[in-house]
């Protein structure tokens, strides 16, 4: 499978490291030049060696995210830094290029449920930490209670 | 009306400071502390402090009776969003978006967040009008009906100054629609030849404005098919 992940912090370069040791084509694009380096760590060869893609350029720009391979894409990553950037770019990549799975990173867990329902698929970390911390309390209770 | 402008930048601060004026009742949003604090010394209570792209924060300022939202901050990406969310969600019947990076546009009218305005775009269609070698004017842009009209100057050394209009081969898509020549206009015909300061309006499907110009320009040969 071909995938683009936008947004090259954190999450985005240990999803597309991962992707990429599944055997995957990954092709990663952030506005820092310096992202790229994220990619690369605990990496013994280069990303470009290991067969990565890696494209300086803004997830609102076409020309960018076609530079990235966006018309070829199987799947698409949103996983900038910002909630509305990603909102706003997986629809693009959903509606204008058509790529057929399409995961937006949303950390308001509000906005994340809103757009859910009207068909994006989005990620919530802080719902996640959120139901984790609670099932913690809930369970540290139990064991107290009992 | 009540109007929710959020960005209280200098548009957004003159916006509301206007509609007030004209009685309407305003909450302009401001994500920036210190901005929020500057304007709220004028504003008041019509200035709220907080991130309109968070959905309580839309709810407090009490969107879901709201007339109308315009939003005006510096973020293409924010003012696409906070419209869709206020359309989509609100069910606000009208929205107006400003467009910071001309070439966003297109995204806007993906999402169908419509009506847009961008003060480049602007800028830039007032410079085509003052700076007449640029070639071509818009005169008007029909964005919902799929339509533009044009104007062209034409100089002594475009392709098509002595040809018949008959003999033109004009893109698909396009018409002329006038000829103003000294000073009075008139609908050509087939037969039409046109002169060198004629100013030609034509209309046209958007996105033809390149093969019009090659058609009429310098370099143009007048679209006529060679052998």
């Amino acid at each position: 499978m071909f995938i683009l992940i936008v947004g090259c912090g954190r999450v985005g370069s240990s999803v597309a490291r991962a992707m990429l040791r599944e055997g995957h084509t990954v092709s990663a694009l952030d506005e820092d030049p310096e992202s790229h380096a994220r990619l690369e760590v605990g990496l013994e060869k280069s990303w470009e060696d290991l067969g990565g893609q890696f494209t300086v350029g803004a997830g609102l720009e076409a020309e960018a995210l076609e530079a990235a391979g966006i018309d070829t894409a199987d799947v698409f990553i949103a996983s900038t830094d910002g909630d509305n950037t990603n909102i706003i770019i997986s629809q693009i990549a959903k509606r204008r290029y058509g790529v057929p799975t399409v995961i937006a990173r949303v950390l308001d867990p509000l906005r994340a449920e809103w757009y859910a329902r009207q068909g994006l698929q989005t990620v919530c970390p802080t719902r996640v930490a959120i139901d984790m911390l609670e099932t913690a309390v809930r369970d540290s209770a139990g064991r107290q209670d009992g | 009306m009540y109007i929710i402008v959020v960005g209280a930048g200098k548009v957004g601060w003159n916006l509301a400071r206007e509609l007030l004026e004209k009685d309407h009742e305003v909450t302009l949003i401001e994500s920036d502390r210190r901005r929020y604090m500057t304007v709220e010394q004028e504003l008041e209570h019509n200035v709220s402090y907080g991130d309109a792209s968070e959905l309580w924060v839309l709810e407090r300022a009490g969107i879901q009776r709201a007339d109308m939202v315009i939003a005006v901050t510096g973020d293409d990406e924010d003012n696409m969003l906070i419209c869709q969310v206020a359309r989509e969600k609100y069910l606000v019947d009208q929205i107006i978006a400003r467009v910071n990076n001309p070439r966003n546009r297109q995204h806007f009218d993906l999402l169908g967040i419509k009506p847009s305005v961008s003060a480049t775009d602007l800028i830039l269609r007032l410079l085509e009008h003052e700076v007449p070698e640029y070639g071509l004017v818009h005169l008007l842009d029909l964005q919902e009906e799929q339509l533009e009209i044009i104007e062209m100057l034409l100089g002594k050394d475009s392709g098509v100054t002595g040809r018949r209009v008959g003999d033109l081969h004009m893109p698909e898509g396009s018409l002329l629609i006038s000829v103003l020549r000294a000073g009075k206009g008139f609908v050509p015909t087939a037969d039409t030849v046109l002169e060198e300061g004629d100013e030609v309006l034509a209309v046209l499907d958007p996105g033809k404005e390149d093969d019009l110009k090659a058609l009429f320009g310098p370099e143009g040969d007048g679209g006529i098919a060679s052998g």
